[in-house]
């Protein structure tokens, strides 16, 4: 399972990924909650991570920004619910280009001995509408396109 | 963009047709015949879609003489495209780079 497997049940408000990484959970923990592990590995290479805040506690916020050539900012936030641990990771997950949408993130960390551990994260939005709109068109791209022309998107989707 | 916004927004996108349509209107106007002649489909059937982008601020609608021309109003579009687009390979790419990191880290 080298690529995460990404499901999105017809109906449902749910999204699970699924990943094993070559990590004990102790180090996925750290990769989650310490700063300058975190914006050296999420989103994609060619954005700049910005984190503003990364309070990995019972009750602590979380906001970052990627950010594109141009300087556009795509701002996230949240909140930590109970203390982030070995067992995995629970938080509320709210993407400010659609303010308002906030989802409930649980990331669970399997150890699965020798050293692996497989990463279960579901997801799950406020309507089925808003889980279809934050996956469908990008499951069927399937790769980077960049921030291109809005028609090439349209016409992709 | 308010829930019930945004709600408008990806309920009008959750359908084949309407998906077609917009691309058609990113390559300009046209009226509801001409997209009527796209689809096998009546010209009530595609004007009840037109209805659905146009109260999802997806398109908006002017007339011009005896015809009523829609036009792709991309705002609304422009920030969930950006991002959506991406979401299969924003979580690879993480995962990937975080496989590296995760190599350089001690027990």
């Amino acid at each position: 399972m080298t690529k995460a497997e990404i499901t999105a049940e017809p109906g449902t408000q749910n999204i699970t990924i699924t990943r094993d990484f070559v990590a004990t959970p102790e180090q996925l923990l750290r990769a989650h909650t310490d700063p300058d592990l975190l914006v050296q590995w999420l989103g994609p290479k060619r954005l700049t991570m910005r984190i503003d805040a990364l309070e990995a506690k019972d009750g602590g916020r979380w906001a970052y920004a990627h950010i594109d050539e141009d300087g556009t900012e795509f701002r996230f936030r949240g909140a930590f619910h109970g203390e982030p641990t070995v067992e995995g990771i629970t938080q509320t997950w709210e993407f400010l280009g659609f303010p308002g949408v906030v989802s409930l993130e649980t990331l669970h960390f399997e150890d699965l001995g020798d050293g692996r551990t497989r990463i279960h994260n579901l997801a799950v939005y406020p309507s089925v509408e808003a889980r279809d709109g934050m996956v469908s068109s990008g499951m069927d791209v399937g790769v980077n396109e960049g921030y291109e022309r809005l028609d090439d998107v349209l016409a992709s989707l | 963009m308010t829930d019930d916004q945004l709600d408008a927004v990806f309920g009008a996108l959750a359908d084949t047709t309407r998906r077609a349509i917009l691309a058609r209107l990113a390559q300009g106007d046209a009226n509801v015949a001409e997209l009527t002649a796209l689809f096998t489909m009546s010209q009530p059937a595609i004007s009840k879609h037109l209805k659905v982008l146009e109260q999802a601020g997806l398109i908006s609608r002017d007339r011009q003489g005896t015809m009523r021309l829609s036009h792709l109003e991309a705002e609304p579009l422009r920030d969930a495209t950006d991002w959506l687009a991406t979401y299969r390979a924003y979580w690879d790419e993480s995962y990937a780079r975080l496989d590296e990191l995760l190599g350089s880290l001690d027990d």
